[in-house]
């Protein structure tokens, strides 16, 4: 989850605002993809190892980020080298390594919460279409925080069924788990609203009901 | 106490509830109810059903009764809310669907975004309530890997860092083994403000000043915890 991929350490990647990352990440996404010879690509892939250490990000940390695409990466290189020439497969291997690389270390070197702020902060010109970036950076963080949690709802009731031998059904796991999902949203809502979100709730709203009160008005 | 509205004077330190009866569609949860409460630790018992949620939620209201009035500290839950809700802070039984962020920290500084409170003075207060509670080292944690004793804590720190002068806590141990339920009891014991307890645990019911027994909506005791638990138990057997 990406909530747990942040590692923290205290580096000058670290203390990179995030917007700026995001904006490197996607300077440098398009640059490597715009050089066309492998050598420069395997020396900007050597950067981004010596950026891993500069972040302090173990190298075990570090090679779990590549290692779910190994597969991936090894199929591009079989078929670019069968369709053209290895070279080219090496290229876009070397292409896609650095890219998803660069894109893992600014995951582990930004917590969810700044990357949402940049956003909003990213977000904010759209105020005057109607769009409130609070909300949508509300609604990311909410999202990073129920996935596990559904997750485990899920994981839960398949095991349920899988006792009572439904463990083939979808409708037997997707009912329950949805029943449930729409429960917790329910009870999530009335818990954010008694630690004071949404409605009349800020300062301005309660000088405003005192306000009524000091006036003898009915609300 | 956090810095809610003031209460009319003579007002402070009650919550009152004033024929106060409500009907979920044809359904009678509570009926009439007229209830002064302003003992340092309240219980309320009862059978599951008998109304003891709807009742804690009436206390800051999150639900509005269908007749009556409840007040907070002389701040009606009806007209006043945004008030009440800062002067009575809630714990849910199942902290999951309480903690709303992904991180430790900025779940706890959720409550004071939502108050107003400057910037500048929240990573403070949110060390301060983390350290507290035994929270300090997971402050940056990921909420979802936290145990459920900690989750627990997790929940009433993202209140109690608000500074709420009332608690009111729905079941906060039903869901803990034997040591986290330990935890969350000693952090209660040890909470300044005043307590609204709804409890199915005969134990902590024993240290409350005042038990509310609960059955069919209506308060069937009211009493110290001795004579409270007593009839308690003879209407559960």
């Amino acid at each position: 989850m990406i909530a747990s991929l942040y590692v923290p350490r205290s580096s000058p990647i670290h203390a990179l605002p995030p917007g700026l990352k995001v904006v490197a990440l996607m300077a440098a996404g398009t640059a490597v993809f715009l050089i066309p010879d492998p050598l420069p690509v395997a020396g900007a892939l050597a950067v981004v190892a010596g950026l891993y250490a500069l972040a302090r990000i173990p190298a075990r940390v570090a090679l779990a980020q590549i290692r779910p695409v190994l597969l991936v990466l090894a199929v591009i290189f079989a078929a670019q080298a069968l369709l053209d020439h290895w070279t080219t497969g090496l290229l876009v291997v070397l292409r896609f390594a650095t890219l998803i690389a660069l894109a893992a270390l600014v995951t582990l070197t930004t917590r969810a919460s700044a990357m949402i702020e940049a956003l909003e902060r990213g977000l904010a010109p759209l105020r005057h279409l109607g769009l409130d970036p609070a909300k949508i950076g509300l609604a990311l963080s909410m999202a990073l925080r129920f996935i596990p949690v559904i997750a485990g709802i899920t994981r839960e009731v398949r095991e349920a069924q899988r006792a009572r031998g439904l463990d083939r059904s979808i409708v037997a796991v997707a009912v329950p788990v949805l029943l449930r999902t729409l429960k917790m949203a329910d009870d999530i809502a009335q818990a954010m609203e008694a630690r004071g979100y949404g409605g009349p709730t800020g300062p301005a709203a309660v000088a405003a009901e005192e306000a009524r009160r000091a006036r003898g008005e009915a609300p | 106490m956090s810095g809610s509205a003031d209460s009319p004077p003579g007002s402070a330190g009650r919550i009152t509830l004033e024929r106060v009866s409500h009907r979920f569609e044809d359904r009678t949860v509570l009926a009439d109810l007229d209830l002064v409460l302003a003992e340092r630790r309240i219980a309320v018992i009862g059978a599951n059903g008998s109304g003891k949620s709807t009742f804690a939620r009436l206390l800051n209201g999150l639900q509005i009764p269908s007749a009556g009035r409840v007040t907070v500290d002389g701040l009606d839950t009806r007209t006043e809310g945004a008030a009440v809700r800062r002067r009575v802070g809630f714990v849910f039984q199942n902290p999951d669907n309480q903690i709303v962020f992904p991180v430790v920290e900025e779940d706890v500084a959720f409550g004071l975004k939502n108050q107003g409170v400057p910037k500048a003075e929240i990573p403070a207060r949110v060390d301060a309530v983390l350290a507290r509670y035994g929270l300090a080292d997971h402050r940056e944690r990921a909420t979802h890997l936290l145990s459920g004793g900690e989750k627990q804590l997790l929940a009433l720190s993202g209140v109690l860092v608000t500074d709420p002068a009332w608690l009111v806590l729905d079941e906060p141990t039903t869901l803990l083994d034997l040591r986290n339920k330990r935890r969350i009891v000693d952090a209660i014991r040890a909470l300044p403000q005043r307590v609204v307890l709804v409890t199915h645990d005969l134990d902590l019911v024993a240290e409350a000043d005042r038990v509310l027994v609960l059955d069919e909506g209506r308060v069937v005791a009211d009493d110290a915890p001795g004579p409270a638990t007593a009839l308690y138990s003879e209407r559960m057997a």
